[in-house]
């Protein structure tokens, strides 16, 4: 018999050390099945952000940074720019990209600067302990919107993939999920494709991947994926928002 | 013999940082910086293997020179004093991390938006760390334009040499001014190899990673450790200071920058009215020229400082003498200059 | 012929694998791993069909499938 699935070799033995179920760990496992498939992982630096996944330069076995909250894909610029041949990828998540670093990542999209972004929205504010995140759905229950979120004083959900889809310099964008077998096949569809396009040279590419927080959301993971399901979904829709010709 | 050329301040560091080797600038607009800003766009735009990025802001920018100087390049912001502040949380990591770059720092009046005209009231801020946590910038203080090329450049040698971020602390005055400057033939030194620790892909090696931090106390404590070594070694080694006319001197200022060119004019009036006046400049704000300070104002026992600030380096100036000194100060700030009379009429006062 | 390995020490007891599977072959241990999860087992081997949908699912890289 032939092993036909293990660990990728973009993965260091390490076990992961996010919370049961959290879904962290499945997109960790898909990039680097992608930088194993393009035979990249030795000129490929990831740049992890501030949160949960701050320890991801442990579980990827290739170069790694960690930015200051928010500042990833700046820091992604500077190497890009520097070193035009390796591939850069940012790890981030929604407080980190879509709160605190909302400059950077528009920015960043806007100049087309050629690197990948995984950007893991899971609602919530992880790794702080469950506060509100700008992707926190209306009457979600955190620490911060204890009485749900409120879009009169606490604004609206931010609908990532689909704002930076508007800007020209952006070369690759979906939304993919992680709560099934099929959603999980297509979200490294999604990721290969957005290295590719860094490969080709084509620009800044992101693959939006909805997860689950289960520790912060106060569900077991399959009531987690479930709810996924059921609420984020339909607020955030599954699919590619930008390719190019060449990608797709 | 170098080239001699008359330039201004800003664009002189330019130059000087592109002479250097320096091939990636990131910055933001900001005044009285900003032709250092456009000399990088129209130098490095048009040259090979080199990057200027405008940033969508100075956040930005010193994360993007935090990325660059991870692949091991040689790269440099700028700002002046609103911008500077939003840069202390990138260059607080890039301490931590011990990457090396330069930052320039040209300074205005403050607080808050302040003035557009020059100020030395950053001074804190450069040289007590800026950011969070304790590190040290290495803080190099240049009183012309020839001084902001060689500084510059130099700036280059040290943040390699020690990993460290090193800054420029200019302010508008010079950095507008032109003068005529000379770009040295420089000899070549030697520098730490970067092999160890930039990352650009694992190719026939072990992974690398840049983390600027440490959950467990004890790991964080060791970083902490490390860099401080360091700063003893910078303080040991890389002092720098002018000494004007310390032997019989009625009174030593202390001033830096902007402020000891007027008061080196002030002293040439004074000789005339028969007032024997030294100057101390340190060049290196950090490390600071403690103890030539301890030991003149020991000697001399009246010291004057001067600074566009309300007594910043006065502090310093103050824990060198350790006491053993009368250590008086006059500053002007917002912007404004302290001129040659005020200066002098302030020396008088402790000389009858 | 298929067959999966588990890595009992890195699997954290998290059950996303048992309704990934369609052939509903994984099960919860009684016992604990090290850590103090309940790793999952195979149940009825013979029926795997070594479609990997329980090793794509788990979040912590903790099922190999052979065939
Ligand atoms: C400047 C700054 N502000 C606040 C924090 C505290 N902080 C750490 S992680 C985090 C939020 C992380 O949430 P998210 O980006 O959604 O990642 P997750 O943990 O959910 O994966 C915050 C606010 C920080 N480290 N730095
Ligand atoms: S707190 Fe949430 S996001 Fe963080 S590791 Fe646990 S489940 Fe994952
Ligand atoms: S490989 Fe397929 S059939 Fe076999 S245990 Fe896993 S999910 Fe079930
Ligand atoms: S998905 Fe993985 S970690 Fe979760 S129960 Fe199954 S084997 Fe264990
Ligand atoms: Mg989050």
């Amino acid at each position: 018999m032939k092993k036909v699935f293990g660990s990728p070799k973009s993965l260091t033995k390490v076990p992961f050390t996010y919370c049961p179920g959290c879904h962290h760990g499945i997109a960790h496992r898909l990039i680097a099945e992608v930088l194993d498939e393009f035979g990249v992982r030795e000129k490929t630096v990831g740049v992890c952000p501030v949160g949960c996944s701050v320890f991801a330069y442990v579980f990827f076995d290739c170069d790694m940074i960690c930015a200051a909250h928010g500042r990833a894909p700046a820091v992604a610029t500077g190497m890009k720019r520097a070193k035009p041949d390796s591939i850069i990828f940012t790890y981030q998540g929604d407080g980190d990209l879509a709160s605190i670093g909302t400059a950077e990542i528009v920015h960043t999209a806007n100049r087309g600067e050629n690197i990948t972004v995984i950007f893991i929205n899971n609602a919530i504010y992880g790794m702080t302990g469950g506060q509100m995140a700008p992707t926190t759905l209306i009457g979600q229950v955190t620490q911060t919107s204890p009485y749900g979120r409120d879009p009169k004083t606490m604004g609206y959900p931010i609908k990532v993939a689909e704002m930076l889809s508007t800007l020209k310099g952006v070369a690759y964008i979906s939304r993919v999920a992680l709560s099934k077998p099929a959603y999980i096949l297509k979200a490294k569809k999604a990721i290969r494709k957005a290295f590719q396009s860094q490969i080709e040279g084509k620009g800044f590419s992101l693959v939006e991947i909805l997860s689950t927080c289960p520790t912060n959301w106060g569900l077991s993971p399959i009531e987690a994926n479930k709810w996924l399901e059921e609420n984020m979904i339909p607020y955030y829709p599954l699919g590619e928002f930008k390719t190019p010709e060449e990608v797709s | 013999m170098g080239e001699k050329m008359l330039m201004k301040g800003n664009e002189a560091i330019g130059e000087a940082a592109i002479r250097a080797g320096c091939r990636f600038y990131f910055g933001y607009p900001i005044t009285p910086q900003s032709e250092l800003t456009a000399y990088m766009a129209k130098k490095l735009l048009k040259m090979k293997d080199a990057a200027f990025v405008q940033a969508e802001s100075e956040i930005a920018a010193i994360s993007m020179v935090y990325g660059a100087a991870a692949t091991g390049a040689r790269a440099m912001t700028s700002s002046s004093g609103p911008g500077i502040s939003l840069k202390q949380e990138g260059i607080s990591y890039l301490a931590c991390a011990e990457l090396p770059c330069v930052i320039v720092n040209i300074q205005r009046g403050g607080p808050g938006l302040g003035s557009i005209q020059p100020g030395q009231a950053d001074y804190f801020q450069a040289t007590k760390g800026g950011g969070h946590g304790d590190y040290h910038l290495i803080v190099l203080a240049p009183s012309s334009v020839q001084e902001l090329v060689d500084l510059t450049m130099d700036a280059f040698d040290l943040a390699d040499k020690y990993t460290n971020p090193a800054m420029i602390l200019g302010d508008g005055l010079i950095g507008q001014m032109m003068e005529a400057v000379e770009f040295k033939e420089r000899k070549k030194i030697d520098l730490p190899d970067k092999e160890g620790w930039i990352l650009t892909g694992c190719k026939g090696r072990e992974k690398k990673y840049i983390v600027p931090f440490n959950l467990d106390p004890y790991e964080m404590e060791k970083i902490n450790l490390k860099i401080q070594e360091k700063y003893k070694k910078i303080i040991e080694k890389e002092i720098r200071y002018e000494a004007i006319n310390l032997d019989n001197a009625d009174l030593i200022v202390v001033a830096y920058g902007t402020v000891a060119r007027i008061v080196k004019t002030v002293i040439d009036n004074a000789k005339k009215e028969g007032i024997n006046i030294g100057l101390i400049r340190p060049i290196t704000l950090f490390p600071f020229p403690e103890k030539i300070i301890a030991e003149t104002s020991e000697k001399i026992n009246k010291v004057l400082v001067v600074e566009m600030s309300y007594g910043q380096m006065l502090e310093d100036v103050k824990l060198a003498a350790n006491g053993k000194a009368e250590i008086n100060f006059y500053g002007r700030a917002g912007g404004v200059v302290p001129t040659q009379f005020e200066i002098l009429t302030e020396i008088k006062k402790y000389l009858t | 012929m298929a067959k999966i390995v588990i890595d009992e020490e890195r699997c954290k007891g998290c059950e996303l694998c048992i309704p990934a599977c369609p052939k509903n072959i994984i099960v919860m241990s009684e016992y604990f791993n090290k850590k103090g999860y309940h790793p999952v087992k195979q149940i009825k081997p013979e029926e795997c069909t070594g479609c990997a949908f329980c090793a794509i699912t788990c979040p912590d890289v903790a099922i190999e499938v052979f065939k």
